[in-house]
């Protein structure tokens, strides 16, 4: 498998064209999709009920839409300006902030009903830089210890990650425990090469649902079965054809159709101190507004 | 989209800030008004999370001055005190301009309606 966090920091891989690459991927999109299912699920989150949800390394919102689907009000963050620009154009209806995750959260205590992540805290785990606070064990201990804070009791944080070898996965339990996360790690379908996933299930107060405390189990098998696949396959393709071709969402009724092309607004406008898309999708390592 | 919902979560995280760093105020703002669709159930549900004084002192600074200054209880809420509430938390978007911290005077930029909360290193606890 190829891993990107290997070959340049978050924000310089994820540039223009590969934030574009992997938003339209189709494939890409229905892996994101299946995994974000899967951690709503785990997420345990009480029927029936609005919820207000953090997506940590939110990207160019693949699992946002479906939190917009599903009726959450949510908050994403994201390292890379490219991918939020895509996301952007894409009509998530999150707030989106350009945050290092690896730098903590200011968020108040308890505000949020559980977190998701998907495919992201695998990048934690590399140094980029020689400063005391860029060491992974302080990066990590920061991102748990600020997230466990800003979550409500009880309530869930379910995240599934890359990681290359057991070692890696003990020293992301071993910090998210001292944060005071209770929970652990669920694998999914572990014996198949493939669609093996793993998701950290982290609690708080218990983790919340009739199950509390109580670790969910992983599922068995080689993935998702044929039928099923085509089923979510069909739900997707459902809301694809309310997209056009480039891949935006069409105005829908209401207040909604509002209009994310905010630069050329701006222009037809006459505002002419506009921030340039170069400038907003800058590729130093940390832009300056 | 800084909305007030979301501004209304947000303290100062630089390094040894963790006293007055709370509400972040905003700078050279440019607003778009965007109207959404109102949940009711989340409204209340949210409603004991807010922080009620910064909420009202921020709109004002926005220009809305439809909220009380001391916060209903929630059983005492009607329809048309939700919908102000509402548009105060969720209709309002900051799209340009800035938070600063009110302690430590850090400046998160505001582009395309995104935050900027990226810390220097010297900045990051
Ligand atoms: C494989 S993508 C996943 C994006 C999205 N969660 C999805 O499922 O489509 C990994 C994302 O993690 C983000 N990321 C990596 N390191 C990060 C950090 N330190 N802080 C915030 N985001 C980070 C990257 O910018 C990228 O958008
Ligand atoms: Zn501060």
């Amino acid at each position: 498998m190829s891993r990107p966090e290997l070959v340049a920091p978050p924000e310089i891989y994820y540039g223009d064209s590969e934030a574009k690459k992997y938003t339209s991927n189709s494939r890409n999109q229905q892996i994101q999709s299946q995994m974000t299912h899967r951690a709503l699920e785990l997420l345990n989150l009480p029927p029936d009920q609005p919820a207000f949800l953090l997506d940590i390394g939110c990207g160019s919102g693949l699992s946002g839409e479906i939190l917009d689907e599903e009726g959450y009000e949510w908050v994403g963050v994201d390292i890379a300006p490219s991918m939020l620009e895509v996301a952007l154009e894409r009509e998530v209806e999150g707030d989106l902030f350009l945050q290092d995750i690896g730098q903590g959260f200011g968020f108040r205590p308890g505000v949020f009903d559980g977190a998701i992540s998907i495919s992201v805290i695998q990048w934690l785990l590399n140094a980029e830089s020689s400063h005391p606070t860029s060491s992974p064990p302080h990066r990590l201990t920061r991102f748990f210890t600020t997230l466990h804070s800003a979550l409500r009791s009880p309530s869930r944080a379910v995240l599934q990650f890359y990681p290359s070898s057991d070692d890696q996965i003990e020293l992301i339990t071993s910090i998210a425990q001292k944060a005071g996360f209770g929970g652990g790690v669920v694998v999914d379908y572990p014996n198949s090469k493939k669609a093996r996933k793993v998701f950290l299930c982290l609690f708080v107060g218990g983790g919340g649902g009739a199950q509390s405390r109580e670790l969910p189990k992983g599922l068995d098998g080689e993935g998702i079965e044929e039928s099923e696949a085509a089923a979510r396959f069909e739900k997707r393709r459902e809301r694809e054809r309310k997209r056009d071709k480039s891949g935006k969402r069409k105005a829908v009724k209401g207040g909604k159709d509002w209009i994310l092309k905010k630069k050329e607004l701006y222009r037809q406008r006459g505002k002419e101190d506009v921030p340039r898309d170069s400038k907003f999708t800058g590729r130093k390592r940390r832009i300056t507004f | 989209m800084v909305r007030l919902i979301t501004h209304n979560l947000l303290a100062c995280h630089a390094k040894g800030c963790t006293t007055n760093n709370f509400p972040l105020v905003f700078k050279d703002v440019q607003l778009e008004i965007r109207e959404s669709e109102m949940n009711p159930e989340f409204l209340r549900n949210f409603y004991p999370k807010l922080e009620w004084d910064a909420l009202v002192k921020t709109a004002e600074q926005l220009g809305d001055t439809s909220l009380p200054k001391t916060q209903p209880p929630i059983e005492s809420v009607d329809e048309e005190f939700l919908k102000a509430l509402h548009h105060v938390l969720l209709e309002i978007h900051v799209e340009e301009g800035a938070m600063t911290c009110p302690n430590c005077e850090h400046r998160y930029g505001i582009v395309s309606g995104i935050p900027n909360m990226l810390l220097a290193e010297h900045e990051v606890a």
